[in-house]
């Protein structure tokens, strides 16, 4: 039997966490990072949707602590919300296997920012492997497990959209794991108890490995040398090595799978023999700084190259060292709110009533395009409501009574709660008005479960956390849920009501979406 | 790396343009050429414009087909091929529902496989595979109708 396949960037990883004997998967929907949880819940792994990417992080770092291996998976901007275990977690080390995967987004195709997480593995100090291809996430998946138990550190799998979601060929070349028995949580007051006295010192530690893994780094399995019969060398890594490739197939390469910590000699040594040696990457000027930090002299790119994705076509001018404005391809369709949506009665409502509309992030971020444009901000997970926090204590009282905060049923379990309770913590003195728009999914992500959906990643049934329960309890005067299939007339009048008075008020306008009742019944 | 073929499949979300690209892939795949596929999820849902490159050859390096070098581009809506055009290169040929007898086709839903149809008698795959491809990624109850829409598109 053929051992290869057809796979995502995203499955692959999920193949190879299952064949290394990952013991728990967790992590929160975003693209491009979503399909490696669930192909890896299908394919038999054990595998959880988690509030955040800060609660997946921290039950990974758990799991991993007891000897496991496990693997959290999470967009860029997660990384974000996950950053404060993510940093200390480098200090604690692991006992068993942690493999953290960043799916960054350059271009932004489905994301608020294109931050370049590469940063955030040089500041945290863990080690960060950039696979090229679906071969490459597979065999970086399982070796990364691997230096993860051999240096006690949790490890960085950077991932970008075209690496996560392109089909290339995987060869499996390990047999499967059967899962680990020897799990157990050893006591280690100064390594996991981070106290100043032991953080201290375990800085310290980290600067030693990380000092050890840059050695072991200089001959190492990820990176690789490529003979070339012109006088220009690259050095790259990630999907930037595929255009590179294409683009000047005669150069020598030098192909780096791991970027933190990197392996200066290496990058020395072959810098050395090439006339001309430039930098192709994607995103930020991270290697072409660090490489030029060390001493080494390397060409870079123009920074119009910083932004948006890299592509044949561009590598093709960045070699040329053009930097001419480059062609604005026809805008396609934007995509729209589906017939039948729910949302659709809440943002004519909001529109028709004239209201400042602070919003949040998921499929209803579309009420910010026409017809409605009735979405006036979106900045992060959860802000649409403190954001109208903001807006409701400084604006004069008649506008600041205008204000209405949209939010999804899954961005306010990931992190709405804390929003609703500064809500009535610090109360503004007009009061505010919250929606939660409950279609009951994470819809824009793909139709993920959720705690409020009250269904596990493979849509069985699970415990609900209520919106209007958690809402009340946190001390909300006025807590209204509008079923929207039965009753969508209604929310504009209650809109106006709650509007008109100084409370604090969360409207629910709850009505599953169209998009995952097609799914129910497929299942 | 002329030996390449490019194909850019377009069409609007929800019309089966990642499940004809899917299927595409697939048959390159076993038929054995090294294949590679992208496109961007997230907003295929949603109604909004989508294309889905796929690229194979004895040795791919991109995922992505360059603007202008695409050898195929196969437009599943007709109001999408303005927008794409500039993906095919000076004498790459466009396929689109103008080029079946759309009373033909057995489901409106089979435009994709039909279309994939019209493709395959330009590139070198072979038919098994191509069937190959539609049973393993298509539900079983609908495999019988896409093949049939298929062989429809290849003999057009």
């Amino acid at each position: 039997m053929t051992n290869k396949f057809l796979l995502s960037g995203n499955e692959a990883v999920a193949e190879a966490s299952l064949d290394a004997g990952v013991s728990l998967g967790t992590g929160y929907p975003g693209t491009p990072s979503t399909e490696i949880l669930e192909h890896f819940a299908e394919i038999g792994g054990k595998a959880q949707w988690s509030p955040n990417e800060k609660v997946a992080l921290e039950v990974g770092v758990g799991a991993a602590y007891g000897k496991a291996r496990a693997i959290v998976t999470m967009k860029h901007v997660g990384l974000n919300v996950a950053a404060d275990p993510f940093f200390t977690a480098a200090y604690t080390g692991v006992d068993g296997g942690l493999v953290i995967v960043s799916a960054d987004d350059p271009g932004m195709s489905s994301s608020q920012n294109e931050q370049d997480n590469r940063h955030l593995a040089e500041a945290a100090e863990i080690p960060m492997l950039e696979p090229s291809d679906s071969q490459e996430a597979y065999d970086f998946t399982v070796k990364g497990f691997e230096l993860s138990e051999k240096w006690k550190i949790p490890v960085l799998l950077r991932m970008t959209t075209r690496i996560c979601h392109s089909k290339t060929i995987v060869e499996k070349k390990i047999r499967p794991s059967k899962g680990y028995s020897n799990l157990k949580f050893v006591k280690d007051l100064r390594g996991k108890v981070m106290i100043p006295s032991n953080a201290r010192p375990a800085h310290l530690r980290l600067r030693e490995k990380i000092a050890e893994l840059a050695e072991f780094n200089e001959e190492s399995f990820f990176n690789k040398v490529e003979k070339g019969l012109i006088d220009t060398g690259i050095i790259t890594s990630g999907i930037s090595y595929q255009y590179a490739k294409e683009a000047e197939p005669d150069a020598g390469i030098l192909k780096l799978g791991m970027t933190y910590p990197l392996p200066f000699d290496k990058i020395r040594s072959f810098a050395g023999k090439y006339k001309r040696c430039i930098v192709i990457e994607e995103g930020d000027p991270y290697l072409f700084k660090s490489i030029m930090a060390a001493g080494i002299e390397v060409e870079g790119k123009h920074d119009i190259f910083r932004l948006g994705e890299l592509n044949l076509k561009r590598v093709r001018k960045i070699l040329a060292g053009e930097n001419t404005s480059e062609e604005i391809p026809p805008c396609g369709k934007a995509p729209q709110l589906c017939p039948g949506c729910p949302h659709k009665t809440v943002y004519e409502a909001l529109k028709k009533l004239g209201c400042t509309v602070p919003g949040d992030i998921g499929c209803y971020s579309l009420g910010t395009l026409p017809p409605y444009e009735a979405m006036d901000t979106l900045l992060c997970m959860g802000a649409g409501i403190t954001v109208g926090l903001g807006l409701r204590h400084i604006l004069p009282e008649e506008k600041a009574m205008k204000v209405v905060s949209v939010i999804g049923d899954s961005t306010f379990i990931h992190s709405g709660i804390t929003g609703l309770v500064d809500m009535v913590y610090n109360r503004p003195p007009t009061g505010h008005v919250v929606i939660i728009l409950d279609n009951n999914t994470t819809a824009m992500t793909g139709l993920q479960e959720h705690p409020g959906s009250g269904r596990d990643i493979m849509h069985n049934p699970s415990h609900q956390v209520k919106i209007e329960d958690i809402s009340r309890a946190i001390g909300i005067e006025n807590v209204d849920v509008v079923d929207m299939l039965k009753n969508p007339e209604e929310i504009e009048k209650i809109i106006t009501k709650r509007l008109s008075e100084k409370k604090t008020s969360v409207i629910i306008a709850r009505r599953p979406c169209v998009l995952s009742v097609k799914l129910k019944a497929k299942i | 790396m002329n030996d390449t073929i490019n194909i850019v499949i377009a069409g609007i979300g929800g019309q089966g343009v990642i499940k004809a690209s899917d299927i595409l892939s697939e048959a390159a795949f076993t038929a054995g050429y090294d294949v590679k596929k992208s496109e961007i999820h997230g907003m295929s849902q949603r109604g909004g414009s989508v294309t889905s490159d796929v690229r194979f050859a004895k040795k791919v390096f991109s995922p992505t087909v360059p603007p202008g070098e695409a050898d195929f581009l196969v437009v599943l809506a007709d109001d999408q091929v303005e927008i794409n055009c500039h993906l095919l290169k000076k004498g790459g040929k466009l396929i689109t529902s103008k080029d079946i007898d759309l009373s033909k086709i057995p489901n409106p839903k089979t435009l994709n496989t039909a279309l994939l149809g019209a493709l395959s008698s330009f590139i070198g795959i072979p038919l098994k595979n191509w069937e190959e491809a539609i049973r393993k990624l298509l539900p079983p109850k609908s495999t019988d109708m896409n093949i049939e829409a298929f062989n429809m598109g290849r003999k057009q």
